[in-house]
């Protein structure tokens, strides 16, 4: 319904290209080293996938979001991990810069990121601010041609590994809350930078999370990312694509969780037959399909209404909600089905379980998505 | 270097348990996803080899086929070709390789001259390899078939001819005709852009009148070949499968063939 034939052509690709590539020991050799290979995001550029939301004239494919979501989806549905080395440089990474950058940055900054040569995270989330991301406690000082950040961002994507960081921090300490906060492009190169180590997460494991610390870091003013202390708009404005790419990877997850629990559900005999003919497993199904299904409409719709230039704030926030949520139930009822078996890490379900448990943390926690929808209904 | 492809859609049998309707005796297709015949993306795959190397190249493919088949024109386009031709006309339904190839011939003519004509060595559908070799016959261009390596250097194509037990060198005069096979490349994937880029290409659409073919040579109609008869060959039982260590099975499966007297 909202998507083109265009579109399908597209998922075939990405389909073919992530059941070729993403084999089972590539992805097995990620999780236990925690490193994603250079080669396979150098295999995604050749395909366009790092640079598909980026416009043409800056390296990138020039797609739209419906693309950057088919594309999340289909990733995830073969690893989700594997979808982030696609997605960030489209999203919290590129999104930023598209959203506010000179044509200077968007020419030094993008074409790498769609070359797969740099990678790029999103530093907002702080010890004390996450949720209540207007908290930062992050500061750049002005001096002159310079501006001096010193703070501690925690929980980045790609923080141990990123060449450069997109960095939130405070510009005028004299306004509360979300404003007087700006954006930096942070190039992890300069004096001061310093990294923590990789967190040992539950799920994800491939991409590395960790803390960026700045000690009287000297980032010059031509990369101040938009307006002086209106950096929180443009984090948020990053967000609803965002979302809506979230929710991609949340669709993608949770169609492998329901197509391996139908494959297993018609292998496995208990009592004589495939545990498919019992009504509590195919009624199981039957709920994880029609779930999976309208977070797939949603997410679509989120991403439709964004190409087409409508307000589609709410919409995001509804797909990456119910998408996340769903995605979790879908892995859980997954594991049931596969019983004993579903808690054992040769089976595909054990790590979705394990990757998707972050889906409704990420990228704004249910409860911020419900204050988000909430607010546009109860103004 | 102009380079012409011969590409085909066809059924996925190799991905899909294709069943048969066993009172017409033809092959159910709902449902069953169309691809690029394999063989043949080898041939685009060389194509565009030959354009890496040699950027001034322009390849055209050459489709006849249902309305449908447009899709997969656009995966060729996305792969890399630079333009596209679309036989498709009633009158084209249910030809035989004899009729497909004067049908492909006729196309290939009106289109103009080529350096190079590369197609697959047989579609998965019907694996006769007739068409490549007839085209070829009917141009007058030479022919080199089973091409599982190809290099053209100073107007000659030298193609490694894969035979069951090794391969032949056959060097070939410009402008011939190679059919590939499965060995002799891995075809690239499609880009992002190029699906982008495919949709803004005119699919170049010709029925019989465009091509100036007599309708009474093409299609069904001008297919010598008759099928008497399809069927889907009667499922065996299932063989017994032996458990254990291989010497056990091994112990067991000679103990087995004594008992059947098969040794």
């Amino acid at each position: 319904m909202y998507m083109t034939e265009k579109h399908e052509l597209f998922r075939k690709l990405v389909k073919k290209f992530a059941e070729t590539e993403l084999t089972p020991e590539i992805l097995d050799e990620v999780e236990a080293t925690n490193h994603f290979p250079r080669e396979l995001i150098a295999k995604y550029a050749q395909c366009g996938f790092t640079g598909v939301k980026i416009p043409k004239k800056y390296g990138g494919a020039g797609w739209d979001t419906r693309a950057y979501v088919i594309m999340n989806e289909e990733i995830a549905c073969v690893s989700a991990v594997s979808a982030i080395y696609a997605n960030t440089p489209n999203s919290l990474g590129g999104g930023p810069l598209l959203a506010a950058g000179t044509d200077e940055q968007l020419e030094k900054y993008l074409p790498p990121l769609a070359r797969g040569e740099k990678i790029i995270a999103f530093s907002l989330t702080e010890p004390g601010a996450g949720s209540d991301a207007g908290q930062v406690q992050t500061t750049a000082e002005k001096d002159g041609d310079y501006y001096i950040l010193n703070g501690r961002k925690c929980f980045v994507t790609h923080g141990p590994e990123c060449d450069y960081a997109i960095i939130f921090a405070k510009t005028d300490s004299s306004k509360r809350g979300s404003k007087g906060i700006s954006t930096f492009i942070l190039d992890m190169t300069l004096e001061g930078v310093s990294r923590g180590l990789p967190e040992k997460k539950m799920g994800l494991i491939g991409a590395p999370t960790g803390d960026i610390i700045m000690k009287n870091v000297r980032v010059h003013k031509s990369d101040l990312l938009g307006e002086e202390n209106k950096g929180f708009s443009n984090a948020m404005k990053t967000l609803v694509g965002g979302r809506i790419g979230t929710a991609g990877h949340c669709i993608g997850v949770a169609r492998a969780a329901l197509e391996e629990s139908i494959k297993y559900s018609k292998e496995r005999e208990q009592f004589g037959r495939p545990i498919k003919d019992f009504q509590a497993i195919s009624f199981m199904i039957a709920e994880m399909a029609t779930k999976l299904e309208a977070a797939r409409l949603l997410t679509y719709k989120a991403a439709y209404l964004l190409d087409t230039g409508k307000d589609a704030s709410s919409a995001a926030a509804m797909a990456k909600f119910y998408a996340s949520e769903t995605c979790n139930e879908i892995c859980a009822k997954a594991i049931q089905i596969h019983g004993g078996y579903g808690f054992i890490r040769d089976y595909k379900v054990e790590r979705l379980y394990r990757d998707c448990r972050v889906f409704t943390i990420f990228e704004g926690t249910s409860q911020v998505q419900q204050m988000v929808i909430s607010g546009s209904l109860l103004r | 270097m102009k380079i012409l492809v011969l590409a085909k859609r066809v059924l996925d049998t190799a991905n899909t348990n294709l069943k048969m309707d066993p009172i017409r005796g033809t092959l159910i297709k709902e449902g069953v996803p169309s691809i690029l015949n394999p063989d043949d993306a080898n041939a685009l795959e060389a194509a565009l080899a030959i354009k890496d190397e040699d950027p001034e190249t322009t390849i055209t493919i050459l489709t006849m086929g249902a309305p449908a088949a447009k899709y997969m024109i656009r995966e060729c386009l996305a792969m890399g070709a630079d333009e596209a031709y679309f036989l498709t006309d009633d009158a084209f339904g249910g030809a035989d390789t004899y009729s497909t190839s004067a049908t492909l011939a006729y196309a290939a003519k009106k289109i103009g001259d080529f350096d190079l004509i590369l197609a697959g060595r047989q579609s998965i559908v019907g694996d006769t390899a007739q068409v490549g070799p007839q085209v070829a016959q009917r141009l007058g261009l030479p022919l080199v078939t089973y091409a599982q390596n190809i290099k053209i250097k100073d107007g000659k194509a030298l193609v490694e001819r894969q035979l069951e037990d090794g391969y032949e060198v056959i060097e070939a005069p410009l402008p011939c005709l190679i059919t590939a096979v499965g060995e002799l490349n891995t075809p690239r994937y499609m880009t992002a852009g190029g699906i982008l880029a495919a949709y803004e290409k005119e699919i170049i659409t010709w029925g019989c009148s465009e091509i100036e073919i007599d309708a009474g040579i093409c299609g069904l109609v001008g297919s010598p070949t008759r099928v008497v008869r399809s069927f889907a060959p009667e499922l065996k039982g299932s063989g017994e499968m032996l458990e254990g260590s291989p010497q056990a099975m091994a112990e067991t499966l000679i103990s087995k063939l004594h008992e059947k007297h098969v040794i």
